[in-house]
């Protein structure tokens, strides 16, 4: 039964094109995220002062191991900036292209609908609606197929984890409506 | 001779049609997880880990360990047959496994992958068997101090040895240790960066970050690259198998080889990766004619596979014996753990028998099984490939949510793991590495528990941590291998003046 001959070839009809232009260099974002998470450290910095973060009779107090966490992060924050700045290879290299943005956001803005859904609808009838929405309007696959899909996905994960293993997910209207 | 003893025990507690049935579900779980793009070991093993919330903890570990062993076999599918690895370990594999299927002897690559998996597992298995009993004996012993020193010792090995820059593994760490604090102080009962909200009371859940991290990261990755799957198809025959298994005594060496590296690297953090390239380049340092690797040659399958397994394996060693996982995977293992109540460490061997025997049993006998399923069943899982990224993309976002929601069955967690997504992916694309943060959240509070109880023991004096010969060792190891990078320097220096 070893055919090798046969070829499996699956192309994505929604790949980006190339020579796509740059949205950002991964420089900008190295210092972006340095200057985030020097914000975090002075954050949780402060949080941990507050808390105590000198040494008591007892050894450490609470804030101790974290304030003085939170000094490293700086630091090593600071220098990753420093480092950014510095390194000019790294500053032109691109981050991100506008079509591959596209892309990233085609499955991110979904997702984050998902889960917003998910808090009012409930589990099961967000994920329907991302898998059927996502493979017609992103995959372009026919309806029939998307809603089939969505359809068998969900209740077989219902089945898995609401009946066979006791795991018990978030419900919305609808499964109120079915008494469940 | 009692290990062997306690291990007949282990199969006999497996051995009832429940666990077995267990058994291959995992396996087939772990296989398709780890044919699909944009999955793999650690996101697998997290998001099935709520499956297993209502099981005992010996069935509940029985299946995870399986799912991780599907994971393990299912990486060499696509690596070989469409050149994606799976896995980063897999990466290696795709060197000589591709030309081969390129060549129609994809069923002979495939079936040397799944045999020197099964090899260097095995090898490894039988490490843990032997080495964990006495290792966890030996720790016992550990006090506080002595527990602080190894966790040290991880954390530092990660910085001085990593091969990203030093200040990105830094902040990854430090991130980790700082999100593990989050919540209340298991010391002082205090509140921690919780800023006032009932959510962060929880602290921030290890596997929730894991499968934001991993999981959502990847599927945002995956989908940012071009995605043109181009493969075989494979079938396996008996014939082939047979003839691939005829031959292996002539490759006992590189077996042999490749074992060691992989058990070697797997016990000291984050070894995998490593292992799988070593083995490979070393296989081809020592053949007659290197230039015949790259262009599909079996010893450029049997190598690199062996050694990633072995290390994938024996990075349980250190988990089971001293409650420090060798690998992510590892981690997510100990998380598990955690979650039955069950506490990894040297006492796991006294209190838990039952438990870890279990446990030790199943990867003997899953390994066997998952040989026979994945040889007979490789026509089916890479069929997998053939639907559309599209479909798989949103049931991978629908898994992970539901692996998110339902270990704390908090909504809040699903929002963290998208926010952790979101993270993973820009952390992955401006290059700082995942590995460190994710074993610094899972060790942070134990790492901390320890320091905080040897610096009460001792009134506050840091010299405890070298009061006798051995805490000693480990601390001064510990910073020795901080500073590795800035030693090795010097001593390249000094060596070049000498010359001079």
């Amino acid at each position: 039964m070893s055919n090798t001959e046969l070829e499996i070839v699956v192309d994505d009809p929604t790949a980006p094109e190339e020579n796509s232009p740059a949205v950002v260099s991964t420089g900008v974002v190295d210092v972006v995220v340095s200057l985030l998470l020097l914000a975090l450290a002075l954050v949780l910095g402060w949080d941990n002062w507050r808390t105590g973060a000198s040494w008591d009779s007892t050894g450490p107090q609470p804030g101790y191991f974290p304030f003085y966490l939170s000094v490293i992060l700086g630091a090593a924050s600071l220098y990753g900036m420093g480092a950014a700045f510095v390194s000019r290879r790294e500053v032109a290299e691109t981050f991100v292209t506008r079509a591959q943005l596209r892309r990233v956001m085609a499955v991110f803005v979904p997702t984050f609908l998902f889960c917003l859904a998910t808090q009012y609808l409930g589990l099961y009838v967000a994920s329907f609606l991302l898998i059927a929405g996502f493979m017609r309007l992103v995959g372009k696959i026919a309806l029939w197929k998307s809603l089939l899909t969505a359809f068998v996905f969900t209740a077989a994960m219902f089945v898995t984890f609401d009946v066979a293993f006791d795991v018990i997910m978030p419900k919305g209207p609808l499964e109120a409506a079915l008494g469940r | 001779m009692e290990a062997f003893g306690l291990l007949l025990h282990g199969f006999a507690v497996l051995l009832t049609w429940k666990t077995l049935l267990l058994m291959m579900v995992g396996l087939v779980l772990g296989i398709f997880v780890g044919v699909l793009p944009g999955l793999g070991g650690p996101n697998g093993v997290a998001i099935l880990l709520p499956l297993t919330f209502t099981m005992d903890p010996t069935s509940a570990i029985v299946m995870l360990s399986c799912i991780y062993w599907g994971a393990l076999f299912g990486g060499a599918i696509t690596s070989i047959l469409f050149n994606i690895p799976g896995e980063a370990w897999s990466v290696a594999t795709t060197f000589d496994g591709y030309p081969m299927a390129q060549q129609g002897r994809a069923a002979e690559a495939l079936t040397a992958a799944f045999t020197s998996s099964f090899i260097g597992s095995l090898v490894a298995v039988l490490l843990i068997t032997f080495l964990a009993p006495m290792i966890s004996s030996f720790a016992l012993k550990f006090g506080p101090p002595e527990f602080f020193a190894v966790y040290l010792l991880t954390f530092c090995s990660f910085v001085g040895l990593g091969r990203e820059a030093k200040h990105k593994t830094v902040i990854s760490m430090s991130l980790g240790l700082l999100l593990a604090g989050v919540g209340m102080d298991t010391v002082s009962g205090q509140l921690r960066m919780t800023f006032g909200s009932a959510e962060l009371l929880r602290g921030v859940n290890f596997l929730v970050a894991v499968i934001g991290l991993f999981g959502i990261s990847e599927i945002l990755l995956t989908m940012e690259e071009r995605l043109a799957l181009r493969g075989h198809a494979a079938g396996i025959s008996l014939r082939v198998v047979l003839s691939v298994w005829k031959d292996l005594p002539k490759y006992w060496v590189t077996l042999l080889r490749s074992s060691v590296i992989g058990c070697w690297l797997g016990i000291t953090p984050g070894g995998a990766i490593a292992a799988s390239f070593m083995g490979y380049n070393l296989a081809k340092r020592f053949a007659k004619d290197p230039e015949s690797f790259g262009k599909g040659r079996i010893e450029g399958v049997f190598a690199p596979e062996t050694a990633a397994h072995a290390s994938g394996t024996s990075a349980l060693l250190p988990m089971l014996a001293l409650g420090i996982p060798g690998s992510g995977t590892a981690a997510i293992l100990l998380g598990g753990l955690m979650v039955w109540g069950l506490n990894p460490g040297p006492l796991l061997f006294v209190e838990h028998k039952d438990f870890v025997w279990g446990l030790i049993a199943s990867m003997y006998l899953g390994n066997v099984v998952g040989l026979v399923l994945v040889l007979t069943t490789v026509p089916i899982f890479a069929s997998i490939l053939r639907v559309p990224f599209a479909a798989v993309a949103p049931m991978i976002v629908v898994s992970c949510a539901i692996g998110a929601y339902a270990i704390q069955n908090a909504m809040f967690d699903i929002w963290l793991m998208l926010g952790f997504g979101v993270v993973g992916y820009v952390f992955k694309k401006i290059g700082i590495p995942l590995a460190p943060f994710t074993l610094a959240l899972v060790l942070g509070s134990r790492a901390e528990d320890a320091f905080r109880l040897s610096m009460i023991g001792s009134g506050g004096d840091m010299k405890v941590f070298w009061s006798n010969g051995l805490v000693g060792t480990i601390t001064t190891l510990a910073i020795v291998l901080l500073f590795w990078p800035v030693i090795d320097r010097t001593f390249a220096g000094v060596a070049r003046l000498a010359k001079a």
